[in-house]
Formats: C-alpha cells, structure tokens, sequence
C-alpha cells in the first residue's frame, strides 16, 4: 500500500523537500557540465516513446467527446458546432490535462523506479563518490526533457484528438468536414493555444520533480521502489489535477 | 608513518534515535591500512561514508590529509572525493553501462581525452586481471568479477586512499583470495592507504599477515612468520558503534575480551 504523509509535519517536511530539490534542479542547470547526451536520451524516452500512448489518447478522447457533445448540441439545433466545442476543450484541457496524466503514469513510474532502484544498490552514492553531482547528472535532464517534451505531445494529442473528432463527425453524425474543421480552427484563439501550451509545461516539471524526489528518499529495497514508484504516479496525477484548476483560474483571469 | 592521512575525532551518528557511532576518534597514517571489523549494524559502513562525504556526522570532526571536511558542501566534497576511491559492498555498478564505461566514469567527468580513457581503462583492468571483459556489462559478469571491475573502477583516478567496505562479502574463497591478493598489491607495492570494512575475520587474517613483494616482474605474496601482523596494518573493532579495541592482530588474538574472543572464534 502507498503510505502518504499522515501528520502535518510530514507533509509541511514532503513539501520543503521537494521545493528544495526543485532549486537545487533549478540553479544546477545554469552550472557545468551540461549532460547534453543525457537530456537527449531523456528527452527520446519521455516525447518519441510516448508518443504512440499519447496518439490513440487523444484520438479516442476527441472521437468520444465529439459523440458525446453532438447528442446535447442536437438538443439546441448547434450540432454544426461539435468542430469548435471539442477542439476547444481540447486545447483548452483536454489534452494538457490528459496527456500529463498518461506522461505521469509512463514516464514518472519510469524515473522513481529507476532512480529508486540506483539508490538501493548505492549506485547513487557511488556516483556521488565518483565526484558527479545526482541532481545534475540525474534530475536535469529527466527536469528537461520533460518540460520540453509534454508542450509538443500535448500538440500531438490535440492535433489527434481534431482528428478522431472529425472521423466521428463525418462517418458517424454526417457533418462534413469542411464545417467540422472550419468551427474548430475559428473556434481557437492564440489564448487558447499559449493556455494549452503553458500547462503542459508546469505539470511537466511537476511530473519530473515528484517522481525524481519519490525515487531518490527510496527506502526498504525492492518492495521500496514499488512504493517509490506508486507514489510518484498517485502524487503526480493528484497535483497535476489540482494545479489544472488554479492554472485555468489564472489565465481566464488574464484572457478575459 | 607519521602524518595522518585520515583521522576523526569524537564522531558520533543517529539514525533516528539509535545511534550507530557513539564518539568514534582515530586515525589512518599514509601507507597504512585500517582493518575494521564488528558484527553487522555496528557502524562500520557508516564510517566510510562519514569519510567519502557521502552521509554527514551530527557531532565530531573528520580530516582528510589534515583538512577538516566535516561541513563541506557537495561541490567542495569533489576535490576530496578525487583523493579518495570506493569499493562499495555489492559493487554498486552503474548496471546500464558496460564494464569499459563504469571504469571510465571518472575520467568521463573530467572530460578526458578518448585515447587517454582507452589506455588507463586497459591498464586498471589490467591490474585487476580483467582486460577481456572491457565490452561487457554488469549483467554478464559474476559476482567476484563485479567486485573486481568496482576496484578498477575505484583506481582509475590513482587515488592515495582506498576504502574497501566488505569488498569479498557472499563470495568464494578462491575469489576472496584474489580480491585481497589485489588490495594486499595496491597497500605494499602502490602504498596506497586504506580503510578495509569486514566481518570476516579470515580475511582479515589474511591482510593482517600476508605481504606482497615485486621481485623483477612478479608480484609475490607472503607470510609473516608466525603470523605476526605486518607493520602497517591495524585492527579497529567496533562494538555498538564504539571502538572496543585498538591494535596488531596478535595482540587482538591474545585478547581476555569475552565478546572478542566470542567474535574471533
């Protein structure tokens, strides 16, 4: 079982913690040596790996939503609206949202699991003995590669996700897809695309801190990576869908 | 033997509220090696790590060659670390690299040039007797192999102080024989100074009363008569987390301790 901090103290401790890697992650991207192979490597695993599982994701969520919505727009005679109501939603939350959930399950298990498992074979120590710095060699480029990976799988997503919709308009609600792209493309302002495009970037970082943090306090050998690694996808996805809230609350806030 | 390369005064170390080092002092002189010896959980990893910077004491003092690095930082650790190589209890190498790639790790860091790496990597395998394994990975190599590739990895930077922390732990006799045979090597023909970690008394013996020799192009090994124990090696026994003896090997043998004579038997 998953055991989350459970007094106070515990949980003002957890959230110092990964504020304090968080800056350390931070300042050490400014120092040499720069991994560049490393952010590379990282940057292939988190944005080509994923890319199939965030594809059919954001496919099937547009061929859905488009199904779903057109049954309520019928009701008020706006079917021809479906291409501007799921493109929206999409770019708007659909696809940061559920594009950092599918990274935080694939990707955040991935770095806890393999950082926890360096860690319980003391290869981290031994890489601090060898006179590396973890957080550079380590938590850098997974920081990197995600924050600059999950913008463009999000693109990915929704890009896919305009195109299930529009297979389910066509062949299923006969819409043409004139209209269909039409309403979607008019339906989208600039605000829209940085709103979608700025979230992705922060749960990307939140998605690489946590896991990174989850991975590097493993504790209790093996049976301690997989909690290592549950954590980091239950903490990610949590904080991912609370932050969404307060982030959608910002930039309504300033694309009024 | 004079200057003391290693020394640390009054340390003491909490994991939670047991403490593992209760006020630990002593000191390493250039060429010698440390034996350290106590059952499990008596501490005796905790001091190599307290000397590698990699875990910090809650009181006393540690030196490295006269510097005190107790509060060093990170950054400041990496010029001690240089000094300083370390074979950690299961080996600890990095399992997504190749044998040619761990041992070069440090060299890696410092941005040496390929034919450089190239060269020294052959030359620490060399030393280690496992040149023809350079391709392969961790994976593939047994466990005496293992230890073998983490002391060449540990020697690549020529560090002037080992620490060895259970370095023949779960393995053979025969192989445990070879890895002191190599730190044996390293102590008396290399003079580096070292900080040995075990439980096992019978290798401990062994370090304490054997000596290597390099007549012509041959490294030989032998006995002390009597087994008497060379002069520049000691024993340090830990008792939860105190220093219960300090001394040769014969007069740790001709001990009236209960609990050392309880251990040696």
């Amino acid at each position: 079982m998953t055991k989350m901090p459970v007094s106070p103290k515990a949980a003002v401790k957890e959230v110092q913690d990964v504020s304090s890697l968080a800056a350390k992650a931070f300042a050490s991207m400014f120092r040499r040596p720069f991994y560049v192979r490393d952010i590379l490597t990282q940057m292939d695993i988190v944005g080509v790996g994923s890319l199939t599982v965030v594809m059919l994701t954001g496919f099937f969520t547009g061929a859905v939503l488009t199904l779903q919505s057109s049954k309520t727009l019928t009701t008020f005679g706006a079917v021809a609206f479906t291409g501007q109501l799921v493109a929206v939603s999409l770019v708007r939350e659909l696809g940061p949202v559920l594009t950092s959930l599918m990274i935080a399950g694939r990707v955040g298990s991935g770095i806890a699991s393999e950082l926890g498992s360096m860690l319980v074979t003391e290869q981290i120590n031994a890489m601090r003995a060898l006179g590396t710095d973890p957080i550079k060699k380590l938590v850098v480029p997974r920081l990197l590669a995600t924050t600059s990976m999950l913008p463009v799988a999000t693109v990915m997503a929704d890009a896919m996700g305009i195109i299930g919709g529009l297979f389910t308009s066509v062949f299923v609600l006969r819409i043409s897809a004139n209209l269909y792209l039409a309403r979607a493309w008019n339906g989208l302002s600039y605000m829209d695309l940085f709103g979608g495009l700025l979230k992705p970037i922060v749960f990307g970082a939140t998605v690489a801190i946590v896991s990174c943090h989850c991975g590097l306090r493993t504790y209790g050998g093996t049976q301690g990576v997989g909690r290592s690694t549950t954590q980091a996808v239950v903490v990610s996805s949590i904080l991912i869908i609370i932050f969404n809230l307060f982030l959608t609350r910002l930039i309504l806030v300033y694309t009024r | 033997m004079t200057e003391a390369i290693l020394e640390m005064k009054n340390v003491v170390k909490y994991y939670g509220a047991t403490a593992v080092l209760n006020g630990i002092s002593f000191s390493v002189f250039r060429g010698e090696t440390k034996i350290i010896i106590g059952a499990s959980g008596s501490g005796k990893s905790t001091i190599l790590k307290l000397i590698m910077g990699l875990d910090k004491p809650d009181a006393g003092r540690i030196f490295v060659e006269g510097e005190d690095i107790t509060k060093f930082n990170e950054r400041q650790l990496v010029s001690v670390r240089q000094k300083i190589g370390m074979v950690f209890q299961e080996s600890a190498l990095f399992d997504s690299l190749s044998v040619r790639e761990n041992v070069a790790y440090r060299l890696y860091e410092l941005g040496v040039d390929e034919d450089e790496i190239d060269a020294k990597v052959r030359q620490s395998l060399g030393f280690v007797g496992l040149e023809e394994a350079i391709d392969k990975m961790p994976a593939e190599l047994s466990g005496g192999m293992k230890r073998r590739v983490a002391l060449a990895r540990a020697l690549i930077g020529e560090p002037e102080i080992m620490l060895y922390d259970e370095p023949t732990a779960g393995l053979d006799p025969v192989t445990s024989k070879k890895i002191n045979e190599l730190i044996i090597t390293l102590r008396d023909i290399k003079s580096v100074t070292g900080v040995f970690v075990t439980h096992r008394m019978r290798d401990a013996f062994t370090l304490a009363t054997e000596y290597a020799s390099n007549g012509g192009r041959q490294i030989s090994f032998h006995t002390e008569d009597n087994f008497v124990c060379i002069a520049n090696t000691r024993f340090l026994m830990l008792r939860d987390g105190t220093i219960i003896f300090e001394g040769p090997d014969e007069v740790l043998r001709r001990s009236k301790d209960e609990y050392i004579k309880r251990f040696l038997a």
